[in-house]
C-alpha cells in the first residue's frame, strides 16, 4: 500500500533552500525563468515542480487548495498530509496556497483569497503547472523587478488570462500572486506585474 | 568540528525558515508593505540585528558568499560577530568585498559600489514603521497605509521646513515605493536613499523586535518624500576622503588627537581600501607600497 511516503526531497534542508531561492528570484524578477529543483513525485498525477513548491512553502500553518485532479488522487492527499501536515481546504477563498496541475480545473483568480486592504499579504499564492513556460502567445510584462519591460510566452494559461490578470492588478495591494511551473523551472508573476498582449 | 553543538543548517529550524520565507515572498509581491512575521529568539540581543539575521538565515545556502557591514565597516564587533555566526552555522564563505558577495547584511549603510543583479541586500531594521512617531497605535498606522493616507508625514516634513528652513531629517528619511507605500529605509543616511531607486539588487528588510519584513525588488521606483519648493537633496561633503581622495561618497569624521585634529574618511571601508589598493591617495593617505 502506498502511504504517500515516496518522493519528496532527498535532502530537505538544502533542497528546500535551493527551491526557495528559485521561487524568491522568480517573484523578484518576474518573467525570468528560474531552475527549480524537482524531486521525485509520489504519483504521476502531481508534477514534480508542484511537489517542489509544495514541500518548500507549506506546512501545518498553511491551508492549501488542490485542484480536482490532485484531490482525486489519494496518493497526493497522503503525500501532502505526511510531508507537510497542511490542512487541505475545498474553498479557494480560504487557501494560503493553491496548487493546480493544469489551468482547466482552476477557478477564476477572484475566487481565491485576495487579502484585505490592511493585510494584503493574507492572499492566496497560486502555483500552476503548465505544459511549457515558453512557446505560447507573446505577452509583455512591466512592473517592479522588471527592467523597462519583459516578454513571456507560457503555454496553457487559464482562459481570459489577460482579463483576469488586469482585474487582479486593479486590486493592488490586494490580489493573488502566481507561480507558473514546468519542465524543472518556475516563472513568477507577483500581483504588482502588469501584463499586456504582445505583437 | 566535533565539539560544536548540533545546529540546523543556518541555525533556524525548518518551520521557522518556511514562515519567514513565506513572509519574504509576500513582501516582494507588495513592495514597501510591512509583512508581519513571528520573530524568533536569536543567540544575540535585539539591536544586534536579529531581524536581518533571521532574513539572512532563511535565504542563505551553502554556495552563498556573505558580507556584513555595520555603518559601512566590515570590522566592527557587530559585523564580525554576525559574519562569524554564519560561517559557523551555515559554513558559508564570507568576504569584505562588495562585488564578491551574494548576500550583504547591513546596518545603516548601502555600499558605495553599485550592487549588481543577483545580489541581495539585507537590512537590519530597528523601527520599520515610518509613521510610528506620528501615530503610536499600530491599528491606526495600518489603516493609514491601507488608505494611502500619508498627509501626516508631509505635515511633519513641512514643519521641519518651517522650523529649520529645510527638511532636517538626515537618517531614516522616508521614501515612497513604486508610488504606493511610504517606507522607512532603516536608519541609513539619506545620502544612500538614491541607491535604493532602481537598484539591480533585491533589498530585504528585517525588523526582529517589531516582527516585520518588507522588501524592494530590483528595478523598483524608490522616491524620497519632498516638496516642489523644497526638493530632496543628499548630504554634501566639502572635502574628499582624506585617505583615498574619493568624492561623492559618504564620509565619517575621525578624531586624530585631543587638540581638535580630525579627518574625513570613507564610511565604506571596503570601498576605501579598494581605491587605495588601486593607487588613489587622499591628502592624509599614504601611497600603497604594493601595486
Ligand atoms: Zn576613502
Amino acid at each position: 500500500m502506498d502511504l504517500g511516503l515516496d518522493g519528496g526531497f532527498a535532502d530537505p534542508v538544502l533542497q528546500s533552500q535551493t527551491a526557495f531561492r528559485a521561487i524568491m528570484d522568480a517573484l523578484a524578477n518576474p518573467g525570468a525563468v528560474q531552475r527549480l529543483v524537482a524531486p521525485g513525485s509520489p504519483t504521476s498525477s502531481i508534477p514534480p515542480e508542484l511537489v517542489s513548491t509544495l514541500l518548500t512553502l507549506s506546512d501545518h500553518d498553511t491551508s492549501i487548495w488542490l485542484d480536482d485532479s490532485l484531490r482525486a488522487d489519494s496518493a497526493v492527499l497522503q503525500f501532502v498530509s505526511f510531508h507537510t501536515g497542511a490542512p487541505v481546504v475545498r474553498e479557494p477563498g480560504r487557501a494560503a496556497f493553491a496548487f493546480a496541475a493544469g489551468a482547466e480545473h482552476l477557478p477564476r483568480f477572484d475566487q481565491f483569497n485576495l487579502g484585505t486592504q490592511e493585510y494584503p499579504d493574507r492572499s492566496t499564492t497560486i502555483v500552476l503547472a503548465v505544459p511549457a513556460l515558453t512557446g505560447g502567445p507573446d505577452l509583455i510584462i512591466r512592473g517592479p523587478g522588471i527592467k523597462d519591460h519583459g516578454r513571456i510566452s507560457p503555454v496553457g494559461l487559464p482562459e481570459d488570462f489577460i482579463g483576469q490578470w488586469s482585474a487582479n492588478r486593479e486590486l493592488f495591494p490586494r490580489g493573488i500572486d502566481l507561480l507558473l511551473v514546468a519542465e524543472g523551472a518556475v516563472l513568477g508573476l507577483p500581483r504588482s506585474t502588469r501584463i499586456a498582449e504582445g505583437h | 568540528m566535533t565539539t560544536l553543538p548540533q545546529y540546523n543548517f543556518a541555525y533556524l529550524d525548518e518551520q521557522t525558515k518556511r514562515m519567514i520565507r513565506r513572509a519574504i515572498l509576500k513582501a516582494i509581491a507588495i513592495p514597501g508593505y510591512q509583512v508581519p512575521f513571528s520573530s524568533r529568539e536569536m543567540p544575540m540581543p535585539y539591536g544586534w540585528g536579529t531581524g536581518g539575521v533571521q532574513v539572512t538565515a532563511s535565504i542563505i545556502g551553502p554556495d552563498d558568499v556573505l558580507k556584513v557591514i555595520d555603518q559601512g565597516a566590515d570590522d566592527t564587533t557587530n559585523a564580525v560577530s554576525i559574519r562569524a555566526f554564519f560561517a559557523k552555522v551555515a559554513q558559508v564563505e564570507t568576504t569584505t568585498h562588495t562585488s564578491d558577495a551574494t548576500i550583504i547584511q547591513t546596518r545603516h549603510r548601502i555600499p558605495e559600489k553599485a550592487l549588481s543583479k543577483g545580489q541581495v541586500l539585507v537590512y537590519q531594521v530597528p523601527i520599520p514603521e515610518p509613521l510610528r512617531f506620528l501615530e503610536p497605535r499600530e491599528t491606526e498606522t495600518r489603516k493609514m497605509h491601507a488608505l494611502e493616507e500619508y498627509g501626516l508625514m508631509h505635515v511633519k516634513l513641512y514643519e521641519d521646513i518651517a522650523r529649520h528652513g529645510r527638511i532636517a531629517t538626515t537618517y531614516a528619511y522616508p521614501v515612497k515605493v513604486e508610488g504606493r507605500y511610504v517606507m522607512d529605509p532603516s536608519p541609513t543616511p539619506k545620502f544612500d536613499n538614491p541607491k535604493m531607486h532602481m537598484s539591480e539588487a533585491l533589498q530585504l528588510f528585517g525588523a526582529g523586535r517589531e516582527h516585520r519584513i518588507y522588501a524592494v525588488p530590483p528595478h523598483t521606483e524608490v522616491v524620497s518624500l519632498d516638496f516642489e519648493d523644497h526638493p530632496f537633496a543628499i548630504q554634501h561633503f566639502e572635502q574628499p576622503c582624506a585617505l583615498c581622495g574619493a568624492e561623492q561618497v559618504y564620509l565619517d569624521e575621525v578624531i586624530l588627537d585631543d587638540r581638535g585634529g580630525h579627518m574625513y574618511v570613507c564610511s565604506d571601508t571596503d570601498h576605501c581600501e579598494e581605491r587605495r589598493a588601486a593607487g588613489h591617495v587622499g591628502d592624509l593617505g599614504v601611497k600603497e607600497a604594493a601595486e
